[in-house]
């Protein structure tokens, strides 16, 4: 009992550490995987020795040296196979005592910069998008292979071997672990963003119910959202990002009734929004803004949540502001599912008419078997008074959707519309 | 999880003793640290309770209790709200935290409540309100 204990103890520390201590590795040795091995080294020797003499003053110092230690020694022993096997006489002795000097060296490099180089490197888009989603949340946010696994709803074979495959190819791209530079920079850091919010919406999506861990997958990216926004503090949309997803993990607890079915924004008790996030990410938002980054995509989403946030009661949400919101996010991420939201932002806005009218104008093709067209269409038409036109409508996204609680809600709605 | 990390008050912290130099470098160092990790949402540091007042309830009865308060040890002189992993990780945070206090003193770490936590208690409420809303959207 006592030894699992402070087993959970000295890997709580190892936690805290484990980021920073793979970065400074990978920077040293170029090997992520490799990095990765000794900062696991470390983690064994402190789970040996600190239970006896207790947690050092600077425990991340302590296993740097100990993986560093790991690191000299396989060097050395490599340099005796060498030996053995090459038999080059003279020049190895300096080689080798140049490996480690480079060791040393480079172990005490700017420790936040490294930090950031790994983020850059696990999220490089060499990789899949899964396979980049997995490699952070194992190095930076520390999680093991089988909460992964659980996390994503894979099982723990296949992300461990996703993972190994991952470091595999990143060990053969030959990568500096260097935070990137000029035009370069931007493209890789569009890539991190992406990772972050992908690993958030996972737990967005995550229902009832389901294992603890999913929606625990929000808290993480909101972590490493809030750690990159600390090491990109210039970055207009490092801060809409966060925004983003403070604004959104608010309303975690407030999205879905008791039996699992989700409760629209508009229909929410908002006074179970958590203040606290809100705060959070109005201020992220303001950053984001003041650095010159408001049209930026995730940005302008975050400007749309803080709208909804801000209304204490839905009547009292600013409908106006949003739709022009949906004007300028339809230029920089055009999609038509954006277009759909546009065009019920501005049915909210400026009347039922209007809303029909930009509903018109989406190409149905991309949209054609999605229940919320129809459902908005209905919508429009029933605020208008044109309820037959409404009761087809409805009928239509009842027929669409495949979910049962959805299709109920639908019907409701047309039977509404009368006959 | 989400915990409340309450700094226990002690003597000075009710006289209203200010920290030193030093000790404010060590907490501001020690604050950046949790903010450059993601842990930290809030905190701030409270002044003593003689600035504070209590209300005490008693059925409809509503009595305003002028600070100073007794029993100094259990009284609160300052607090984050942490995002950590688990009990285990807020319990390794705090340990790195300097000794906030001039003499001996103590931090207590609380998980919050989360909407897990509730399990059924929470939903005779929870589906009178979703049946509400139901209703209201579905009659719109």
């Amino acid at each position: 009992m006592a030894t699992a204990e402070s087993h959970r103890a000295v890997e709580a520390v190892f936690r805290i550490e484990q980021a920073r201590l793979i970065a400074g590795l990978a920077r040293t040795v170029r090997d992520v995987g490799l990095a990765e091995e000794l900062a696991q080294d470390a983690l064994v020797i402190a789970l040996n020795e600190w239970p006896k003499g207790g947690v050092p003053l600077n425990p991340g110092a302590w296993l740097m040296a100990a993986a560093k230690r790991r690191a000299i020694d396989g060097l050395r022993r490599e340099t005796m196979l060498a030996k053995k096997h090459a038999e080059i006489a003279r020049d190895r002795e300096t080689e080798r005592d140049a490996g480690v000097e480079a060791i040393e060296a480079a172990i005490d490099d700017d420790i936040g910069d490294e930090l950031l180089g790994l983020i850059f490197t696990a999220c490089h888009p060499v990789l899949a998008a899964e396979s980049r989603a997995a490699l952070t949340l194992r190095l930076i946010g520390g999680l093991t292979t089988d909460e992964i696994a659980r996390a994503f709803l894979s099982s723990e074979a296949t992300v461990a071997q996703r993972i190994v495959r991952a470091k595999r190819t990143l060990g053969k791209a030959g990568l500096t672990f260097a935070v990137p530079r000029g035009k370069e920079r931007d493209e890789r850091l569009a890539s991190v963003l992406e990772v972050i919010y992908l690993i958030f919406n996972e737990g967005y999506a995550a229902t009832a119910g389901e294992d603890l861990i999913r929606p625990a997958l929000c808290a993480e990216a909101q972590r490493l959202g809030r750690i990159l926004a600390r090491l990109m503090p210039d970055e207009p949309e490092v801060s809409g990002l966060l925004a983003l997803m403070e604004i959104q993990a608010s309303r975690l607890n407030a999205r879905t009734g008791p039996d699992g079915s989700p409760i629209p924004l508009t229909e929410q008790n908002r006074a179970r929004w958590d203040q606290l996030l809100i705060r959070r990410g109005l201020a992220a938002l303001s950053r984001a803004e003041a650095l010159g980054g408001g049209s930026g995509a995730y940005a302008l989403q975050a400007a749309l949540a803080a709208c909804h946030a801000r209304a204490r009661k839905a009547e009292e949400t600013d409908w106006r502001r949003i739709a022009a919101l949906y004007d300028r996010l339809r230029d920089v991420m055009p999609s038509p599912v954006i277009d759909l939201n546009r065009a019920v932002a501005h049915s909210m806005a400026f009347g039922p008419e209007a809303g029909l009218t930009l509903l018109g104008e989406i190409a149905d093709a991309a949209l054609r078997n999605y229940a919320p067209l129809p459902a908005a269409k209905g919508d429009c038409l029933f605020r208008a008074g044109r309820l037959a036109e409404a009761k087809v409508e409805f009928e239509r996204a009842a027929g669409l959707t495949r979910n049962a609680r959805e299709k109920a809600f639908f019907l409701g709605r047309a039977a509404a519309c009368g006959t | 999880m989400r915990v409340m990390v309450l700094v226990k008050a002690t003597e000075d912290s009710e006289a209203g003793r200010m920290p030193t130099t030093e000790l404010l470098e060590a907490m501001g160092k020690f604050n950046e640290e949790l903010v450059n990790a993601g842990v930290m949402l809030a905190g701030d540091g409270l002044k003593p309770s003689s600035q504070g007042k209590r209300v005490a309830f008693d059925g409809p009865g509503r009595t305003v209790i002028d600070g100073p308060f007794a029993e100094t040890r259990e009284l609160v002189a300052g607090f984050w709200v942490w995002e950590v992993k688990d009990m285990a990780e807020a319990v390794a945070w705090v340990k790195r935290c300097p000794n906030p206090m001039f003499g001996p003193s103590e931090i207590e770490i609380r998980p919050v409540y989360e909407m897990a936590d509730f399990g059924e208690a929470l939903t005779p409420e929870l589906a009178e309100l979703h049946d509400r809303t139901r209703e209201k959207a579905g009659t719109r």
